[in-house]
């Protein structure tokens, strides 16, 4: 039986812990609101891209473009694949999911060549070991998110796609639906999907273009690429947080858990020892 | 034949990736288009049109303000303007000590004898900005 001083020191160690578990979850949550609010604030941004892209469509070759390029799938395309992860641990199976999904990726274009683009420390950290090729790594990017990085991951994925290193690129990261829910993604960023022309049904409005619709198109799909990889970004983020959050709450309320049976037992013995000197003591008296 | 009344306001909504910097009810918008600057008034013809490192101005009755841009895209509808771009600064937001430098630092680099033309498009380009974004600060500081 443990003594009463070892059961106080354990429960004094589980409650410094849920302190700590308790403060992460507080800032998980005051970054997952700021977070959330730029994925807000990306939307717009997205759509509207995405809306002059599809009204350029129809007015432009799209086949001459060679981001657009659709390559054949054979048996030795090779394929770059962007995994983002978080650059911290602790939030629950965030970083798992993604492993998982890019180990099954792997598997499953296995004898085709994969290389990847990791961002974030977990990833790298992971897939380092494994001796996969790795192209390019992005570590240290979450504690402050900047719109340039994703213009450097967008550059270096684009330059691999035109170069023909690889012949399509894919995107993956854990998208954030809830607080409660994450779920992992896998979205083709090279070749960019072929446009759907406009709705027929939508009044079309006539533009003046300047400079020529050409090269406005040539403009845009870049950025499109970059948005992309930006809004994943944010998703990303916000899901780490949430995922963080939801994790050190669930640790918060283990260590209540546990420093409530920890107390019960430590009473438990409390008593029992108390019950037991007693007895000596009355055993004792009737002895004499 | 009666022409379609035209309407009175623009609306201006300019966003970075970052957020949205105005949503607001202008009468008039300059642009710093990539073949030289435009400025638009209620009832615009339809115009797609892709933005370069500048300044952009809209006023509102007499009130001009004025906001760095750099590289962007906009929309122009009889009454509305969508203005999207890599960046964009009001006044108040500009730090004049860091544009200053990055100036220098800018133009230290355009003396170097040798420079390699990709080079030379992005030091242009820096310099741009951060000459955009002294003349968009002293902009107000004159006012004030």
């Amino acid at each position: 039986m443990p003594s009463l001083i070892d059961l106080r020191r354990r429960i004094r160690s589980v409650k410094s812990t849920q302190q700590i578990t308790k403060a992460m979850k507080m800032v998980a949550s005051s970054r997952l609101r700021r977070a959330q609010d730029r994925v807000l604030g990306a939307r717009p941004f997205a759509r509207f891209t995405m809306d002059v892209l599809s009204s350029l469509a129809s007015r432009v070759d799209q086949s001459a473009h060679p981001l657009l390029a659709e390559r054949p799938e054979g048996p030795a395309s090779r394929s770059l694949l962007i995994v983002v992860a978080a650059d911290k641990g602790l939030c629950g199976a965030f970083n798992t999911n993604i492993m998982k999904e890019a180990l099954r990726y792997l598997t499953e274009r296995d004898h085709r060549p994969v290389s990847l683009g990791v961002v974030g420390r977990k990833s790298r950290d992971f897939f380092r070991r494994r001796g996969v090729d790795i192209r390019f790594e992005r570590v240290n990017v979450f504690q402050r998110l900047d719109e340039a990085e994703s213009r450097k991951i967008a550059a270096l994925a684009m330059d691999d796609f035109t170069s023909g290193a690889v012949d399509r690129v894919d995107l993956l990261f854990n998208e954030f639906k809830s607080i409660l829910q994450q779920r992992v993604v896998v979205q083709q960023l090279l070749p960019i999907k072929r446009l759907p022309p406009p709705d027929p049904q939508a009044l079309p409005v006539e533009y003046l273009y300047e400079p020529e619709p050409q090269e406005i198109f040539d403009f845009v799909l870049p950025r499109y690429v970059e948005i992309e990889i930006w809004q994943a970004l944010l998703e990303s983020a916000a899901a780490e947080h949430a995922a963080r959050m939801t994790a050190m709450d669930s640790a918060t309320k283990n260590a209540g858990d546990m420093i409530d049976s920890l107390t019960l037992y430590m009473n438990k013995v409390r008593q029992a020892s108390i019950t037991r000197e007693i007895i000596e003591v009355v055993s004792g008296a009737g002895a004499i | 034949m009666a022409l379609p009344a035209l309407p009175t306001h623009l609306t201006l909504e300019l966003v970075t990736p970052d957020h949205a910097v105005a949503h607001e009810q202008v009468d008039e918008i300059q642009l710093p288009g990539v073949k030289g600057y435009f400025g638009v008034l209620p009832g615009h013809t339809p115009l797609l049109a892709v933005l370069g490192v500048g300044q952009l101005w809209y006023r509102r009755g007499p009130d001009k303000t004025f906001v760095a841009i750099h590289t962007g895209l906009a929309e122009v509808l009889p009454d509305r303007v969508t203005v999207l771009c890599r960046s964009a600064e009001r006044a108040d937001e500009i730090d004049v000590a860091r544009a200053e430098a990055a100036k220098q630092r800018a133009e230290a680099e355009l003396k170097k004898p040798q420079m390699k033309p990709e080079d030379f498009e992005r030091v242009r380009i820096a310099l741009m900005r951060s000459l955009t974004r002294l003349q968009v600060a002293s902009r107000t500081r004159m006012r004030g």
